[in-house]
């Protein structure tokens, strides 16, 4: 479904991401690690088209994608959420959802029907999955943390992706919250049929649900393959798990 | 249309404040209801422009050339054309829609403040353009005597004024209630998060700001229809300022707030302006005050006040 290939992005002569390879097949969870600084959300913010890769190949359903414009991306079935929270913070959690949804549905250029009665039921069953469907009408910027990171995997999920690129859906989270979180990516994983490229720091919860995992470090793919193969890797051993297995 | 924007005892509220509007004449002498049109003037263009700054959240610093583009436009076809009044009437907007379509194709590639640094210079450019052409425009003397026949005396364009600025307040309610209004509130809060759903950032924006300047030209339109001349001040930077600093005293992230900010400070300039021409000194006071107490503007505070009672 997403092929990645030798893609470089560099700023002011860094190497940011370079020469990183991926695929992600349909219905697959996979995930990508890396130390700090290692170019995940880099190489996420290439997909999705935050930022312009220098070179390299990024085919989504047989059609390179490099370079569009994120809305463009976001139309052909790539959803996103960010590391930092990155919400409407003025829009009441229901108001939020609803955005991407009316995006969904091309209705972001109706100009003088009510939006208060459109998309309501959609939004509703979004809010009601992800569990926040009494935040829904509190103003978005004064919910917790953790609320705001599902809030930002609601948003995305809006778009009714194909793909869904979540950003350390968990950073910042309780024990309790990233429970509730992982769960929800399984469920969303094996009920909607979604394919999730996703990167974490919490090593054991990544070889937990993923299909597949990549390593990155300084920019580059140090391998990929399945969590056991990833774990018996020599190099990935030293550069990243510390030896640690 | 209005199904669920408005409860039943708002829309009693706004029913009779528009009832009073009409028969205020009846008691009111000339003056004030020459001063109360040019506060509806004044309040639809500030609204206008609170469409982009408030709910868009676009800097939008040189507004008033719009609403000069109106009135100049509306102007030009009452004196230099024989064409019926109509034509005049449904020029003025479309003009100055196309003014910011043109302006805002330039600076849209900016962002924030650069944005509207290049709308002030560009306006200005009109501006010049229109000062110095003497044989088209009038130059600084502008274009006198150019009243409409039908609605020429004080109540008659008081009327009409009332009128469209209800209905302009009307289709500026229903647009930023509506998906596109949802979605420019939403790029104003975070337009990179906006480009993630799948939103034509700019696209969007640039249609709105063509929505604001259809606006500013109607209430460039409504002024010629009470003064009956035009004068290149319409269009000066000085005025975009004072209509920014209405939208920030009423209350910028509410409907009415503009309105209520032009009504305090038309008639602070026509009381205050009575005895003294330092008016603005009494002006910049107001503003310091406003920004140390109420940074949400007054309807803001109000809001917000009653908001807590309630709860």
């Amino acid at each position: 479904m997403l092929y990645i290939k030798a893609v470089q992005k560099s700023f002011d002569g860094f190497m940011a991401v370079n020469g990183a390879n991926l695929s992600v097949d349909k219905g697959e969870i996979v995930a990508v690690i890396g130390p700090n600084g290692a170019g995940k959300t880099t190489l996420f913010s290439l997909i999705t088209g935050q930022l312009k890769p220098d070179s390299g190949e990024i085919i989504f359903k047989n059609e390179n994608i490099a370079g569009l414009p994120p809305y463009a991306i976001c139309r052909k079935g790539i959803s996103r959420s960010f590391q930092v929270v990155n919400i409407f913070n003025r829009l009441t959690v229901f108001e939020n959802v609803q955005a991407a949804v009316l995006s969904h549905q091309k209705k972001v250029l109706n100009l003088f029907s009510p939006a208060k009665n459109m998309a309501v039921k959609e939004t509703e069953e979004l809010l009601e999955s992800v569990g926040l469907t009494d935040k829904a009408d509190s103003i978005s910027g004064l919910l917790s943390h953790g609320d705001q990171k599902v809030l930002e995997m609601a948003i995305a999920l809006g778009n009714r992706p194909e793909l869904l690129i979540l950003d350390e859906p968990t950073a910042g989270m309780s024990p309790e919250e990233t429970a509730v979180s992982i769960d929800l990516i399984r469920r969303l994983s094996r009920e909607l049929g979604l394919t999730i490229l996703f990167c974490e720091h919490d090593i054991a919860l990544v070889f937990s649900i993923s299909h597949k995992i990549m390593v990155m470090q300084q920019g580059q793919t140090i391998i990929q393959g399945k969590p056991d193969e990833v774990r018996e890797n020599k190099q990935v051993q030293e550069a990243y798990l510390g030896g640690a297995n | 249309m209005f199904y669920g924007l408005l409860t039943r005892k708002s829309l009693g509220v706004l029913l009779s404040v528009f009832i009073i509007f009409l028969i205020l004449p009846l008691f009111l002498p000339r003056f004030y209801i020459y001063l109360l049109a040019l506060i509806l003037i004044t309040g639809l263009l500030a609204t206008s422009l609170n469409m982009v700054l408030g709910y868009g959240g676009m800097y939008q610093f040189h507004h008033a050339v719009f609403y000069g583009a109106g009135a100049y436009t509306f102007a030009l076809m009452l004196t230099k054309t024989k064409l019926p009044v109509w034509n005049a009437f449904l020029a003025a907007p479309v003009i100055a829609g196309l003014l910011g379509l043109l302006i805002g194709i330039i600076c849209i590639r900016l962002s924030k403040l650069y944005f509207g640094m290049l709308q002030i210079s560009l306006g200005s450019l009109v501006w010049a353009i229109v000062f110095r052409w003497y044989s088209f425009t009038g130059g600084d003397d502008g274009i006198h005597g150019c009243s409409v026949p039908e609605i020429a005396s004080v109540n008659e364009s008081y009327y009409f004024t009332v009128f469209v600025t209800a209905i302009c307040l009307i289709l500026m309610y229903l647009i930023i209630n509506s998906p596109f209004g949802r979605i420019f509130q939403a790029i104003r809060d975070n337009p990179e998060r906006s480009e993630a759903v799948g939103v034509n950032v700019r696209l969007h924006q640039l249609i709105g700001l063509v929505i604001a300047a259809f606006f500013a030209g109607i209430a460039g339109s409504l002024f010629v229809v009470v003064e009956g001349c035009v004068f290149p001040d319409l269009m000066f930077w000085t005025l975009s300022l004072e209509i920014l600093i209405m939208c920030l005293l009423g209350g910028w992230f509410t409907f009415l707030g503009p309105m209520l900010g032009a009504a305090i400070i038309v008639s602070l300039r026509t009381f205050v302006g009575i005895y003294t021409e330092y008016w603005t000194l009494i002006l910049g006071i107001v503003l310091m005050l406003l920004i140390l107490f109420l940074p949400e503007g007054v309807l803001g505070y109000f809001q917000k006040t009653f908001k807590l009672k309630a709860e």
